[in-house]
């Protein structure tokens, strides 16, 4: 198992040093279903304006993981540094009430939120989403994409220090796509740490500081995708040293 | 909890059709009961086909006139009477369910009272397609020929008993316009002794009078025991009811307004609860809303909320309504709304319960279906229509869910049928059983 990286490198997009205090920190968090383990024995730490990929084969925990560290799901063992409150969480069904127009439902979370201007937090959302024309449109009329948008606007209703994100560009077009990563690298400028899972792997490689790869419940590498490629065989690209580091560990 | 609450309101403004579908269906649901159990015995409807000419119908004993239509006036007070003019028409309404029965009185029926020399009968027609129809009328006519029969003899009676005073007393007799002095047992026995006083001592004449007037003196003081003889002839056998239990107050019209109410009320409630509960399931929102933003509890507290007070609302309008019907005594609406707000309590905590183990709004519509038709119709089971252990079993049962605790709370409130308290107690004990239950059930529901 690859160790966590220890002292960041003269590289542009390389995380922040590790003496920065963490946005989030994990310790051992396991989780259980029956007799077979979602995630076990998982340390990692967000710092402040990282991006970092959760990535690995199906089943391989990652939306477990991140369900935790957003107290969507009770872990059976560790301990998470963040109550849930104070983390941005983003699942990958979108969690919206489609008899409720867009703004009913960013007003609605708002509120729940405990969002101190509502009105507010409501019209920064629709703008920073592009949702301002639909608006008053119901949920259920939206395309996948759209409702998408909605609900990485309610993840972000109150200005989280730290967002989880599962899955966020599946269903979105490209241009969506493109959209939103520009949106991530925005809050990740303005200081947000940002973890999202994905199949995804080139844009893990073209977008995030850091990949954390799991494999059956186990974090079998933690580092800059670079470092993720030099773990490989020489020559082999960055898909082909996931395989591999995936395949070292159990998997 | 107060957004979520009215994020519901607004879900469900915006589902007219559901809504539309969760308070008519079970408003006419209940009504239908209520209509199908409030109608049959009250006043059954009767065809009557009357042979009797109007020359006919007084009968005449020695004198005295009885008017037979005034007996039956009461009978057809009884009954909703459809006057039809032909026995074949009769049959007709009878056999296509117009009608629940039919009374065919013969047109010799004054001659054979009045004659006593065959009994008089009446032709009573019913279709026993349906047993319980057929009874009913069978019950009815019965009852109200009786009644009949009872108020003819006490007439009857009350002329015999004008005779016997005048044989015992004397005086003036009328028959067929001739007027008659009677001399009477009293005066008749007076006139002996005076003509007895003024015989001979030895004359043997005094003894056969002293014969006479002892037969006059006996007979005049046994038939002044002829009145309270007399009186019982035509009920020789009389009934002293008591109710044992329940309210002498009750009566079939309030019960099927409260069998109607809490019908509504297990469905408004039950279909709420659980389809509001698993809408948050459906639309992926649950577990987004308990990871920090509302307790689990705090969910459940809401759901069960909404949907106790929505059909609270609707069980309110719909007592309302009835009552401007039934005739319920509005003083007693304050405990309506008790009877109705605890009932609702525990259909919706029962509801929750159901909404917890399902995963669609489908689901538990179905579930809440299929879980209280049966508990409901269990409930109605009389005592005395199955064995006792059975009914044990079916009151044990029954004391698990809501519905029998909530008809008795409407019943009590409604007329004081039984007490109220117990099932307050009974419905608040089931509030946080089910609740609890629910609770269980959304651990496994994210």
């Amino acid at each position: 198992m690859t160790q966590p990286p220890t002292s960041a490198g003269p590289e542009p997009a390389a995380p922040p040093a590790a003496a920065a205090s963490p946005a989030l920190e994990a310790h051992g968090v396991s989780k259980r279903y029956g007799f077979r383990w979602a995630v076990r024995d998982v340390t990692l730490a967000l710092a402040p304006g990282e991006l970092a990929a959760v990535i690995g084969p199906n089943g391989a925990g990652k939306t477990t993981l991140l369900s935790i560290l957003a107290g969507e799901t009770r872990a059976d063992g560790g301990t998470v540094s963040l109550p849930a409150r104070e983390v941005g969480w983003v699942p990958q069904q979108a969690a919206l009430y489609g008899r409720l127009t867009v703004a009913e439902n960013l007003r609605l979370f708002a509120r729940l939120e405990g969002a101190e201007d509502v009105d507010g937090a409501v019209a920064r959302m629709l703008a920073q989403t592009g949702l301002e024309e639909r608006a008053r449109d119901r949920v259920e009329t939206l395309s996948g994409g759209n409702r998408q948008r909605v609900n990485v606007a309610i993840g972000l209703l109150t200005s989280p220090r730290v967002l989880l994100l599962d899955e966020p560009s599946t269903a979105l077009d490209p241009a969506q796509r493109a959209r939103l990563w520009e949106f991530l690298d925005e809050l990740v400028g303005a200081g947000t740490a940002i973890a999202y899972s994905s199949h995804n792997l080139e844009e893990a490689e073209a977008h995030a500081d850091r990949v954390v790869v799991l494999a059956d419940g186990l974090l079998v590498f933690d580092g800059a995708p670079r470092e993720l490629v030099a773990e490989a065989r020489a020559g082999a690209g960055f898909e082909a040293a996931f395989i591999e580091v995936v395949r070292r560990g159990g998997r | 909890m107060r957004w979520l609450f009215l994020k519901d309101l607004q879900i469900l403004r915006r589902s007219p059709l559901l809504v539309a579908l969760l308070v008519v269906y079970p408003i006419a649901v209940a009504l239908l009961i209520g209509l199908a159990l409030s109608r049959g015995p009250d006043r059954p409807r009767v065809a009557i086909f009357n042979q009797v000419s109007p020359s006919d119908r007084t009968l005449n004993f020695g004198g005295e006139s009885i008017d037979t239509s005034r007996y039956a006036q009461q009978l057809y007070r009884s009954v909703d009477p459809v006057r039809v003019e032909s026995r074949e028409r009769a049959l007709e309404l009878v056999r296509r369910g117009e009608v629940l029965g039919a009374l065919i009185i013969p047109p010799d029926i004054t001659m054979k009272l009045q004659t006593g020399l065959e009994p008089a009968t009446v032709e009573v027609l019913y279709n026993a397609d349906d047993p319980v129809k057929a009874q009913l009328v069978q019950d009815t006519i019965k009852s109200q020929v009786q009644d009949a029969n009872a108020a003819l003899t006490r007439r009857l009676t009350d002329v015999a008993l004008g005779y016997l005073r005048l044989i015992v007393a004397g005086g003036d007799f009328s028959f067929f316009g001739r007027q008659f002095d009677v001399l009477g047992l009293g005066p008749a026995e007076q006139l002996l002794r005076g003509t007895q006083a003024e015989l001979p001592r030895g004359s043997p004449a005094r003894a056969d009078i002293q014969r006479v007037i002892e037969f006059a003196r006996v007979a005049r003081e046994n038939l002044d025991l002829s009145d309270e003889v007399l009186a019982s002839v035509g009920q020789p056998i009389r009934v002293d009811a008591q109710v044992v239990q329940g309210a002498r107050s009750a009566t079939l019209s309030s019960f099927a307004v409260a069998l109607a109410v809490t019908v509504s009320l297990m469905f408004v409630t039950l279909l709420l609860a659980a389809g509001t509960l698993a809408l948050e399931r459906e639309e992926n929102a649950f577990r987004r809303l308990v990871r920090g933003l509302v307790s689990r509890t705090g969910l459940l507290v809401e759901k069960v909320g909404l949907a106790a007070a929505c059909s609270l609302l609707v069980a309110l309008v719909m007592l309302a309504g009835l009552a401007a019907f039934v005739g319920l005594d509005p003083a007693r609406a304050p405990l309506w709304a008790l009877a109705a707000g605890a009932g609702a309590l525990a259909f919706a905590a029962m509801g929750a319960a159901i909404g917890a183990l399902t995963r669609d709004v489908r689901a538990a519509s179905l579930l809440a279906f299929m879980i209280s038709l049966p508990i409901a119709f269990l409930a109605l089971v009389p005592s005395g229509t199955v064995g006792a252990g059975l009914y044990d079993a079916t009151r044990a049962v029954s004391a698990l869910f809501p519905f029998a605790p909530s008809l008795a709370a409407l019943r009590a409130a409604l007329d004081g049928s039984g007490g109220l308290a117990g099932p307050l107690v009974h419905l608040l004990v089931l509030t946080l059983v089910l609740g609890a239950a629910a609770r269980l059930g959304l651990r496994r529901f994210g």
